[in-house]
């Protein structure tokens, strides 16, 4: 906006200002019946779902169902559908700061002094695609399971180790056969043919980000551990 | 007076002060003259009194307004003009509202609640099963959550579509903003505070998110975790962020927000500037 466009909104301004309504009470009124209905919603909602409390937390164990509260869903989902590794780092921290920093300085971006949005059709199109593309990774996160069952067929001796990756939670974000999510981590369906034994177990104690240690199983029971790097590493 | 029973409203007339009344008659006339003035003296007196204290409210404000000058700053808050607006205006405010009762509903979570890996999880459960009325609270704190992220980003529509973030407001809009990220950073670490097996290994995974960043991630996920493992410093350091920290950052910014709401004037709805323009064309004509 230049100086002239600036002044003329100013003026434009004033004239709205001048014939609208005082503050008190006719804003107050309003306010005050948003804030109650906001009041009733949150009360209404604590009284009908309440707030549940799952088993206390146990480091010590490895069974977990990392899920974030719902406005964490897209983020969450971002890194399931990012999949290559090299471009996991973008999905973790880059896409969510670049979007930040383009909200942040939106203002400095669009300078177009026209306000209505049906008259600047880029700024509304974009924000329309924004939301749809948020919604849209909510509502599969939200559906995305938290499996603890690997349903496939493995040899007798490789039972109890699957069962230590069924609890724990290696399916939340990864996929072994038809189970499982796919990401943020690497499918698991043939790592037994891409890396070896000890690698595995390297990886298991001193993974990479976002992936939980499982030093604390290895410490706590380390059969369990012996048995879920058995298990990975037959997976070809 | 119907609906008074008998007994009572044979009784009212005679006494209404306690006394017999005055009957005129032989002798009497005297006495009840003296009734009568004493009657009036009365009523003026209780007159003086109502009128006193109806200007008890208009002295008070007197006696704030000498000593801070605040007169003429209220009356300018409460008595500006406000443009033409709809009900998509009221969600900011909506918002502020639910932030207040995250605050108030926090205070009375804070007081049962002890920040420590051995008894967070228990004093939760006490919250829940014992505590007068702490279901609801605790209901209230999580679901007054939910519903402070869907009118953030609500208001934060209705700011982008009217085109709101324009000049002179683009600083507020920048506020704006980092009152939305400020608020996730609540949801985050609000999750852990319940430790329960859930809202521990989420916080795990979003910690060694945070680890994976450039440059500060590793550093930023240390201090939040306090060392380089989940321990015992852990909750109490989500704790004092979720309940200090953060809280104190939000307040600060919202009173910075709210400054500029009324310094700058909400903006009038876009489509009433095509209306306008017109108006002024015909006038000019």
């Amino acid at each position: 906006m230049n100086a002239r466009e600036k002044e003329q909104y100013l003026r434009e301004y004033h004239v709205f200002k001048g014939q609208g309504k005082p503050f008190f009470p006719y804003t107050v009124f309003k306010d005050g019946t948003m804030a109650t209905l906001t009041l009733v919603v949150i009360i209404a909602a604590a009284i009908l779902f309440g707030a549940e409390l799952g088993p206390k937390a146990d480091p010590t164990t490895t069974t977990y169902t990392p899920r974030p509260e719902w406005y964490f869903f897209f983020l969450f989902e971002l890194l399931r559908v990012v999949k290559p590794p090299a471009l996991v780092f973008m999905a973790t921290v880059g896409i969510p700061t670049i979007c930040l920093v383009l909200l942040i300085i939106l203002p400095f971006i669009d300078r177009n002094p026209e306000r209505n949005p049906l008259k600047r059709p880029i700024a509304t199109l974009t924000g329309i695609t924004v939301i749809a593309a948020m919604a849209y990774l909510t509502i599969e996160g939200a559906i995305a399971g938290s499996p603890t069952e690997i349903e496939m067929k493995v040899a007798k001796q490789y039972e109890p180790g699957r069962a230590v990756a069924a609890s724990s939670g290696c399916l939340g974000c990864h996929k072994i056969g038809d189970n499982g999510n796919a990401g943020p981590g690497p499918p698991l369906t043939k790592v037994g043919a891409r890396l070896p034994k000890q690698a595995i177990a390297r990886t298991l104690i001193n993974p990479t980000p976002p992936m939980p240690s499982f030093s604390t199983l290895r410490q706590r029971s380390p059969k369990e551990f012996n048995e879920l790097v058995n298990f990975l590493s037959s997976l070809r | 007076m119907k609906l008074l029973p008998g007994p009572l409203r044979r009784r009212r007339p005679a006494e209404p002060d306690g006394r017999p009344a005055a009957v005129p008659g032989d002798g009497d006339l005297r006495r009840g003259h003296d009734a009568l003035v004493r009657e009036r003296e009365k009523e003026a007196e209780r007159q003086r009194r109502r009128e006193a204290a109806l200007e008890v409210p208009i002295s008070v404000a007197g006696w704030l307004d000498e000593r801070t000058g605040l007169g003429p700053f209220m009356r300018g808050l409460l008595y500006r003009k406000v443009p033409p607006s709809n009900w998509f205006y009221t969600l900011g405010s909506a918002t502020l509202f639910a932030f207040l009762s995250q605050a108030v509903t926090g205070v009375f979570l804070a007081m049962y609640y002890r920040p420590s890996a051995t008894e967070a999880y228990t004093s939760v459960q006490h919250i829940t099963n014992d505590v007068f009325l702490g279901q609801l609270v605790r209901g209230m704190h999580k679901w007054g959550a939910t519903v402070m992220m869907v009118l953030i980003f609500l208001h934060l529509g209705r700011t982008f579509f009217f085109g709101a973030y324009k000049y002179p407001r683009e600083l507020n809009w920048i506020i704006g903003v980092v009152l939305l990220v400020l608020t996730m950073v609540m949801g985050l670490t609000g999750y852990l505070l319940p430790f329960d097996q859930r809202s521990f290994w989420a916080t795990v995974v979003a910690v060694n998110l945070n680890s994976s960043g450039p440059i500060i991630g590793p550093y930023l996920a240390d201090f939040l975790r306090g060392g380089a493992e989940f321990g015992a410093t852990t909750i109490s350091r989500f704790y004092a962020i979720h309940m200090l920290l953060v809280p104190g950052l939000m307040a600060a910014l919202i009173g910075a927000h709210l400054y500029l709401v009324v310094k700058l004037g909400v903006t009038a709805p876009p489509w009433m500037k095509a209306e306008k323009a017109r108006e002024l064309a015909k006038e000019e004509i």
